[in-house]
């Protein structure tokens, strides 16, 4: 489904109703139950409690929480790096166990390799998953013009500033055209204005690219501003507390910032923290 | 040639990396020299620089031949420290049991002084090249498992998870990402453990060789013969300065991308 058709022409309030949304579960992704519990030496820690959600394909889907809720974890049982202690998740109907490869991850750190150029980094999901380099030449450099990176490919990571290195790291989350992006706090460490631009641009980048995108953060302007729906979670073991739909139209603008739709979501998303505590 | 540029060819020169710890060289010998003048030092307590220099001039063959089994028995020593070295850390780094058992016990054995199991080693491999191999292989190894680990081990985690993620084997991601992260560590330990690996072959020299510079040293202390055994102590820097060197520039050829050997800018004094 594509987000820029949504339907926009909805009640006023509808985007403060709760939204339960189970349309065809065998395509996006879908959780039933899935709950993490990490074994430690001193004990049982949990992490997740059971959650149930579906995400649609080609949705932006924005995770926020307090730090510790177990996001991170999300991230790691949806890409299949951990298995959940309980429940299970379908992505494209097929249920993950161990890594598909079926993702793009973009994490608060670039984390580009040092020692490879640009280019390098973007194609390291092409070596691990054992591709033809030849053919994906193309992409990665198509893909580095589409975040303005063209030009840049034989430069070391070094010599790039981080928020070009962060748009690198999303190259190579998308050299290998997975069908969903996982993003855990990609610009949680450039600045604000950095961040901002940012921000438009992957929005601008997941409509080029129709992606599913997982996306989690901090911030609750930025959730609200990049989401088709917003996830809030609770405190540590996280669970889900809310999913409110966005019904702001697409392509939006930093301007959309003032629309009274939504200063009161982020409004209502904030209460979700504030009745406990602050959102650090 | 003319040279066009004399000012520039003067300030190249004088800032060329060689040319600071040499001129600080030349410092340590004057005040040697001085020192022994000004208070009188007897010869058979501390030689003058030109006695020695006089040793190295007419003794050079004799050095020469004698710093080949020594510097055969570093490098045999050196090559095995790093061969079983870096993957024994890999070991330790990938499996929690392994260091459990390994690694204290790796600690406590370098607390056992090998100079004083040195002769062990004699009565067990008899007075050829293998004691002084397995000398300078003892003292080396050490350095560059420790420093191993550590690169094995400060891998960020999400990288390795991204890796995993995009579906590569343990292999794949162990080569494309654990190994080159840790050898900028592995290429510390390296140094370390060349320096080292002279002194090992010297302490095998000492217990129970006939040739080698420590076998050297050790008949010139007996005879008090000091000059000569501080020409065999020169041997013995300039052999740990050149392996020292070459270990730096095999490291600069191979980890070119570290932040220790990004191009520097230049000062000009």
């Amino acid at each position: 489904m594509n987000p820029a058709t949504k339907p926009i022409d909805i009640q006023p309030a509808a985007h403060l109703r709760l939204v339960s949304d189970r349309a065809g579960e065998a395509s996006g992704i879908q959780l039933s139950g899935v709950s993490k519990t990490y074994r430690t030496r001193d004990g049982d820690v949990p992490s997740l409690r059971p959650l149930d959600f579906h995400i649609n394909d080609g949705e932006f889907f924005v995770v926020v929480g307090p730090s510790g809720c177990g996001k991170s974890t999300l991230l790691k049982l949806i890409s299949g790096l951990l298995p959940p202690t309980s429940g299970e998740i379908l992505v494209e109907g097929e249920k993950v166990t161990t890594p598909h490869g079926n993702v793009g991850i973009v994490f608060q750190n670039a984390l580009l390799l040092p020692w490879r150029n640009i280019l390098g980094n973007v194609m390291l999901p092409i070596d691990m998953k054992r591709l033809p380099r030849q053919q994906y030449f193309d992409r990665a450099k198509s893909l580095l013009k589409l975040v303005g990176l063209d030009g840049f490919e034989k430069k070391l990571p070094w010599q790039l500033s981080g928020g070009m290195q962060q748009r690198a790291s999303i190259c190579r989350a998308l050299v290998h055209d997975p069908k969903i992006m996982l993003m855990d706090e990609p610009f949680g460490a450039l600045d604000a204005l950095t961040r901002e631009r940012m921000n438009v641009e992957l929005m601008r980048i997941q409509r080029e690219t129709r992606k599913t995108v997982l996306l989690i953060t901090h911030s609750i302007p930025e959730a609200v501003f990049l989401a088709d729906r917003v996830l809030v979670m609770t405190e540590r073991p996280g669970a889900v507390a809310a999913i409110y739909d966005v019904p702001l139209p697409r392509p939006r603008s930093l301007d959309v910032m003032a629309d009274p739709v939504f200063t009161e979501l982020v409004q209502r998303v904030r209460k979700h923290f504030f009745s406990k505590g602050a959102l650090d | 040639m003319a040279e066009p540029k004399p000012q520039n060819a003067v300030s190249k020169m004088l800032n060329a990396a060689w040319v600071r710890p040499f001129l600080f060289l030349v410092f340590i010998v004057v005040a040697w020299d001085l020192s022994i003048r000004l208070f009188r030092i007897p010869a058979y307590q501390i030689p003058s620089p030109l006695d020695v220099v006089a040793v190295l001039r007419t003794e050079w063959p004799e050095l020469l031949r004698q710093s080949w089994p020594t510097t055969y028995a570093t490098v045999c020593g050196f090559l095995l420290s790093a061969l079983f070295g870096i993957p024994v850390a890999m070991l330790i780094a990938g499996s929690k049991t392994v260091e459990s058992y390994v690694y204290p016990l790796l600690v406590f054995s370098q607390s056992v002084p090998k100079i004083a199991i040195a002769p062990l080693f004699v009565v067990w491999f008899g007075f050829g090249i293998i004691p002084k191999v397995i000398s300078a292989f003892l003292l080396g190894f050490f350095p560059v498992v420790v420093s191993a680990v550590q690169g094995f081990k400060s891998v960020d985690p999400d990288m390795v998870d991204l890796a995993r993620a995009m579906q590569g084997s343990r292999f794949q991601v162990f080569r494309a990402v654990n190994l080159p992260h840790a050898l900028p560590a592995i290429f510390s330990g390296l140094k370390v453990s060349v320096t080292l690996a002279v002194v090992g072959a010297v302490v095998g020299e000492f217990v129970g060789s006939n040739s080698g510079i420590g076998y050297v040293m050790q008949r010139s202390i007996g005879t008090f013969d000091l000059p000569t055994m501080f020409a065999a102590l020169v041997i013995l820097a300039l052999l740990g300065v050149v392996l020292f060197w070459i270990v730096d520039r095999i490291e600069k050829l191979v980890i070119p991308w570290h932040v220790s050997q990004r191009e520097d800018v230049i000062f000009a004094s």
